[in-house]
């Protein structure tokens, strides 16, 4: 009879790194210049849904549900985005290199979404502007990097960094013209990726767009994850090659760029993360999916954890996850290169 | 089953790669596809998988006309040996061969515990069940090949295309794939292979065509056509075909060898 191939490792697996984000998810609530009780958040928390008098001052309320409830959703939501999108681009383009930021995506969100800061837009005009510049930039990269050879893995990867480059100088010239006195403080301190932004609203605005495209490439993934078989090979095995490059392009996008224009440019979680879950549950991208999203969001809620730890100054969240992004990914280099070649 | 008719292919308007081209192939056959580098076999087989558009001509599998049947329709029709490379990542070669169950999965479902017992079925019949929590990267060239057959075979169509099942494989490996070959065509399966090697014509096919610069130059048997005058016209160099007696089997044995001169 037929074995159950690595199910019953790769269900406990999810269950332990279920259980250890839910875990940090509740000890992030301690972490901050307020200290307040386990046992104080417990009861604030859960005095949204049942009746428990409030035995705790009423900025105590504010901090918990105002402040770190938001930041803490939106460290898991964007650490799971960026990680989801990495490994569907890592799939797509079968190349352990490729990530939003790698492929110019997070250049191109940020180049429009700061060029609709400028002009004071509002929120959905940041999302559709970045959206579409981040779409842009990832053609471009592809385009360039087939032109070339579609084969190499670092052509793909040099394109990516050419078309980051050019974002990165239009940005730049964004910047120039925007107002210095309040423009270009707060573009500036986006740009440096931050979770202090994380309000109850912009949580809400990044759900369905993250909702969607979660779900999107969840319905395809065992079509996508023939993809790293080769195009040529999947298209055989009965996939639309085309229209599952096409969907896993938008849906990744997609989810960089409602992170990107909520917390700026956060380097190196998309890359790195997937590889981590590979290590975990294998490469098949149905649960490369699944143990991404938690691998990422457990990853970003530590960094920004830290960042919120440290007494005095307010540390850029981008320069952390590159600090330990980096050093990671060349251990991985090394362990794992074997596999890729 | 199989029927291509007037088959032309053209990557530039005015360069045909591919030029009328017309065979069949039935349920039990294997079609040996001879030629030199560059001739055009693998846009041939391109063009049955769908990945070339052909430019005339008709592709029919019992009277369907391939070329209108969608990605999924063609998938439980017709199923690809490619020849072996590598995985993006680093796969278990259980998972490579259940990949072949996608075209049969509902949208958004997961293969059951039927696509699961096809997929060992198939393994145990090639024999390499053992390989199967292996990192299909690091096998070797003849243990991959196997895993990309079964991996076409758990598709479930009643066709193969096969591009040099054979290439880079040593002696062991290369008898081994032909016997899954035939045991394969045997069972019914209608087999169309590429092949450098003159030689699989006369161990494993039942026909074989010849092709050059995008013309098939002829085609039967492999006794008519497997000749030292063919041969040497196909690839343009002098190529004997001769009798091999064994001496443990006291069987004979055609040969085809290249001749320096």
């Amino acid at each position: 009879m037929v074995k159950p191939i690595g199910n019953k490792k790769y269900g406990l697996t999810i269950a332990i790194l279920s259980c250890f984000i839910i875990g940090l998810f509740f000890v992030s609530f301690l972490i901050g210049r307020y200290s307040i009780h386990p046992r104080t958040v417990l009861d604030i928390i859960l005095s949204n849904f049942i009746d428990i008098e409030a035995y705790w001052q009423d900025d105590l309320d504010l901090v918990v549900m105002q402040v770190r409830l938001p930041r803490i959703m939106l460290g898991i939501l964007v650490g799971g985005a960026l990680s989801v999108s990495g490994a569907s681009y890592q799939t797509l383009f079968k190349n352990p290199m490729a990530a939003p930021d790698i492929l110019g995506v997070s250049a191109g969100a940020g180049f429009g979404a700061a060029l609709a800061m400028l002009w004071n837009s509002s929120w959905w005009q940041v999302q559709i502007f970045a959206f579409v510049f981040g779409l842009i930039a990832v053609t471009a990269t592809y385009l360039i990097g087939s032109v070339f050879s579609r084969h190499e893995i670092t052509v793909l990867i040099l394109a990516g960094i050419v078309v980051s480059s050019f974002f990165q100088a239009l940005l730049s010239i964004v910047k120039t013209l925007a107002d210095t006195d309040t423009q270009l403080p707060s573009i500036t301190f986006w740009l440096m990726g931050s979770l202090g932004k994380g309000t109850s609203e912009s949580v809400l605005l990044m759900l369905p767009a993250l909702g969607i495209s979660l779900a999107v490439l969840f319905i395809f993934r065992h079509h996508i994850d023939a993809l790293a078989a080769g195009e040529d090979v999947a298209a055989t095995m009965g996939v639309n090659v085309q229209l599952m490059k096409t969907v896993t392009v938008c849906c990744s996008t997609l989810m960089t760029v409602s992170a990107v224009s909520i917390c700026g440019i956060i380097g190196w979680v998309g890359m790195v993360v997937p590889h981590i879950s590979r290590m975990l549950t294998g490469s098949s991208f149905p649960r490369l999916i699944v143990t991404s999203f938690l691998v990422g969001g457990s990853f970003l809620l530590i960094i920004d954890n830290v960042v919120r730890g440290v007494k005095g100054v307010e540390l850029p969240l981008g320069v952390l996850t590159a600090l330990v992004g980096t050093p990671v990914f060349v251990i991985l280099l090394s362990r794992v290169k074997k596999g890729w070649s | 089953m199989l029927k291509v008719q007037g088959l032309s292919f053209s990557y530039h308007r005015d360069k045909e790669v591919l030029k009328d081209i017309s065979f069949q192939l039935d349920r039990h056959d294997i079609l040996c596809l001879l030629g030199p580098n560059g001739t055009g076999k693998t846009t041939m087989l391109r063009c049955l998988l769908s990945l070339n558009k052909i430019k005339r001509g008709s592709i029919e599998i019992d009277g369907v006309d391939l070329t209108k049947a969608s990605a999924r329709e063609r998938a439980e029709m017709v199923a690809y040996v490619p020849q072996a490379s590598e995985m993006a990542f680093p796969y278990e070669s259980f998972e490579v061969v259940l990949m072949g169950r996608i075209a049969h999965l509902p949208t958004g479902g997961n293969p059951t515990a039927r696509d699961k017992a096809i997929a060992y079925e198939v393994m145990e019949r090639l024999g390499i069940t053992h390989l199967i929590h292996k990192d299909f990267n690091r096998m070797s060239g003849g243990e991959k090949q196997m895993i990309l057959v079964a991996r076409a075979l758990v598709q479930q169509s009643r066709i193969l295309v096969m591009d040099e099942p054979t290439a880079n494989l040593d002696y062991s490996n290369q008898v081994k794939i032909l016997q899954v070959i035939r045991d394969l065509a045997e069972e019914g399966y209608a087999i169309l292979m590429a092949s450098h090697f003159p030689n699989h014509a006369f161990l494993a096919c039942n026909k074989v065509a010849l092709m050059r610069d995008g013309v098939i130059i002829a085609q039967g048997n492999p006794e008519d056509i497997v000749t030292t005058e063919n041969l040497t016209r196909l690839y343009q160099t002098p190529v004997c075909v001769t009798e091999a007696v064994l001496k443990f089997t006291r069987s004979v044995t055609k040969v085809c060898v290249p001749v320096m001169v």
